[in-house]
């Protein structure tokens, strides 16, 4: 490397005096705040969002913030939230998927179909489950591909046919009651994770910050490159591990953290990991970003858009396995009313665009739970099914004009 | 350009391209027909001609965008079809397209790098980022920080990102489509002294301006495109009023008829 024409005394990336160059946990702040503002505002809608409905649902009964209905809020938050991943995936791409809801209840069909009618191991019926969702997405990215079919219009029809195999899969009966004792059903409903791997669990990610962190302190101190600062990476880690123990010992002092909100996060970790950290989610971006430029770049638009697809039908069906565990039953109900919509606005109030290039794995994970906040809290208030709607889509509505703001004001303080 | 090694780079004076009767149709408009051009290691080829002449479309079939209705591309005497973007990078052919071509929602090295990132399982974000800025410091890029999106950044500064990442995958060939278009005066020069050392170094270049002074400073040869159809090639001694001619294709002059008569005697 050329460094020798460098002066030793600047960093190789604050060279230009025309930069401020933020430095330790002030600097992290103002740096944060200067962005918030630009109209680059990531995560805070949807913090500030939860915080003000659970001072209001708080109020109007107490109950909502009882350790126990919160350890119910997430396990009924694990099988939308998966299915949110998946819209996050779509999203990205400035696509979308109408038929996630359908491909759900498919999948949750055939469980009680292969596994309690035919008697196939359940672990085949999930794994037939899965490949199903796979050529559900397969097809849509062909259509979209071959045909430059709108995804709007592919999945819609999609929800129909699947809606229709749903069906027909069920039968006379129209509901498959899964077996109560298989594992199965305990896992979507009782199996909760000992407290001491909870705990355990929860330390991890400030350690990861810390070693990461440091990591990446010393190899950019290496090539001459400017670095946060150890007050930085601490405070982060900090921060991180004081919230998520607090979390794990306020969920502890009810039944405790399930297994199936342990996995879901386990799967938002990975898509957190692959889309930042890999080059498959940089194309990610990029294609949603500006499809024509990622194409002359080298890469490879339509496998993007395949490996897009699905993704988003094979999460749409483990969700589906999911609320088949967690409802015990497969029924002509599963996956319809208000399960399509639920996923798409969890990805959206999370803070993934509509417009494509923007957004993050976490998003599903935060805004299925402003999502079933809202449920739980509505449900407690002895509400009807009706209200709930109608606030959701009024939610949703409010996530969209975010969305929008935010586009516009980044575009007039150029951050795209 | 002097953290990688030359791996694509011909001997002086090798065949690198050839073009033979290329066409390109986009439905009723004939954007360029029968074209005929070489492109020799070690030499600078300036593609003048008016707006509209089909130099853009011309750029664009050598990068793999387009593909041309007929005519045949020889890459080292041997047929190739660029079929796509990603087989002509391959190959060695990197373009400086007119329309940009970046990502506005990515960060400059995230579009310096795209398609071609550094370890794709584990993203190196430091090893980019060094890389990146070396790379624009040849350049002398005045881009104040390489983990601002694109947005945020000047017409010029755009550019500079660019033809930075033109030259990130060190290609036998570049194209560059009026790189000089939106750059101030330091910066052109700066962009004309790159590409003689890219010369120098033994790749082909291939330089779209409408600065004919610009064009006389660095090319070997000029070939002018007309309506979509070569109109002569000269070199950076003929005189402006000639160019001009060849360019616009007033043919009440010597000179567009001695141009003519040039063109006839290389097509046999
Ligand atoms: N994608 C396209 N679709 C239809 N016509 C096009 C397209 N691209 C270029 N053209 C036409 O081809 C001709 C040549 O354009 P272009 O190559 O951009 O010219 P130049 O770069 O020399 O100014 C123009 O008439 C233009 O309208
Ligand atoms: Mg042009």
């Amino acid at each position: 490397m050329s460094q020798n024409q460098i002066s030793a005394a600047a960093k190789l990336d604050q060279a230009d005096s025309r930069v401020r160059h933020d430095e330790g946990i002030a600097g992290a702040i103002r740096a944060f705040w200067d962005r918030v503002r630009s109209g680059d505002l990531g995560m805070l809608p949807v913090l500030v969002g939860l915080v003000l409905i659970s001072v209001v649902f708080t109020l109007l009964n107490p109950v909502f913030l009882a350790p126990n209905n919160l350890v119910n809020l997430i396990f009924d938050a694990a099988a939308i939230g998966l299915i949110s991943l998946g819209v996050v995936c779509v999203l990205l791409l400035g696509e979308i998927d109408l038929s996630i809801g359908s491909m759900s209840g498919l999948a949750s069909a055939l469980i009680g179909v292969l596994w309690v009618n035919s008697g196939l191991p359940v672990a085949v019926a999930v794994l037939a489950a899965l490949a199903s969702g796979a050529v559900v997405g397969l097809i849509y990215g062909v259509l979209r591909n071959r045909f430059e079919m709108p995804s709007f219009v592919a999945t819609l029809s999609g929800l129909l046919a699947l809606l229709g195999l749903q069906l027909y899969l069920l039968g006379a009966t129209g509901s498959i009651n899964l077996p109560y004792a298989s594992p199965l059903v305990r896992f979507g409903q009782i199996l909760i994770m000992p407290a001491w791997l909870s705990y355990l669990l929860a330390l991890l990610p400030g350690l990861s910050v810390v070693l990461t962190g440091m990591g990446t302190m010393r190899r950019r101190r290496a090539a001459n490159l400017s670095s946060a600062g150890l007050s930085v990476v601490l405070a982060r880690a900090i921060i991180l591990t004081v919230a998520l123990v607090f979390c794990v010992y306020y969920l502890s002092l009810g039944r405790g953290v399930p297994w199936m909100f342990g996995v879901f996060v386990l799967f938002v970790l990975g898509l957190d990991y692959a889309l930042r950290r890999t080059q498959w989610g940089r194309s990610m971006f990029a294609v949603g970003g500006n499809a024509e430029a990622a194409r002359r770049s080298g890469i490879n638009v339509q496998r993007i858009r395949l490996s897009a697809f699905v993704l988003c039908s094979s999460f749409a069906a483990l969700g589906g396995v999911f609320s088949a565990a967690r409802l015990a039953s497969a029924s002509q109900q599963a996956g319809t009313g208000d399960v399509n919509l639920n996923a798409i606005a969890a990805a959206v109030i999370g803070g993934t665009s509509l417009f494509g290039g923007r957004g993050s794995a976490w998003s599903a994970l935060l805004g299925v739970i402003v999502i079933q906040a809202i449920s739980n809290g509505l449900t407690l208030l002895n509400l009807s099914s009706s209200l709930r709607y109608m606030i959701t889509g009024g939610v949703l509505a409010i996530a969209v004009i975010v969305d929008s703001l935010a586009r516009r004001s980044r575009a007039s303080h150029g951050r795209a | 350009m002097t953290t990688q090694a030359t791996t694509h780079a011909g001997q002086k004076g090798e065949l690198l391209l050839r073009l033979k009767g290329i066409s390109k149709q986009f439905g009723a408009v004939t954007a360029l027909s029968d074209i005929e051009l070489d492109i020799h290691a070690g030499e600078v080829v300036a593609l003048v001609g008016d707006n509209g002449a089909g130099k853009s479309t011309l750029v664009k079939v050598l990068a793999g965008v387009h593909q041309p209705s007929s005519g045949t591309i020889e890459y080292r005497g041997r047929a190739v079809s660029l079929s796509s973007p990603a087989a002509a990078l391959e190959l060695g052919i990197a373009t400086v397209f007119q329309d940009l071509a970046l990502c506005e929602n990515l960060d400059v090295v995230a579009n310096l790098f795209l398609g071609h990132e550094i370890n794709p399982w584990r993203l190196d974000e430091v090893q980019m980022e060094v890389r990146a800025w070396t790379l624009l410091q040849e350049l002398a890029a005045r881009i104040p920080s390489v983990r601002e999106p694109i947005a945020s950044l000047s017409g010029g500064q755009r550019q500079t990102v660019a033809i930075a990442r033109s030259l990130l995958l060190d290609p036998s060939i570049i194209m560059l489509d009026e790189p000089t278009a939106a750059l101030g005066v330091a910066q052109t020069a700066e962009v004309l002294n790159l590409i003689e050392r890219v010369r120098d170094r033994g790749h082909g270049v291939i330089l779209i301006s409408h600065n004919m002074e610009d064009v006389r400073a660095v090319a070997d040869r000029i070939v002018v495109l007309r309506l979509g159809r070569n109109n002569g090639t000269f070199t950076a001694e003929t005189s402006q009023q000639d160019l001009v001619a060849a360019i616009t294709g007033a043919n009440e002059n010597a000179v567009s008829r001695r141009a003519a008569r040039h063109q006839e005697l290389t097509e046999e």
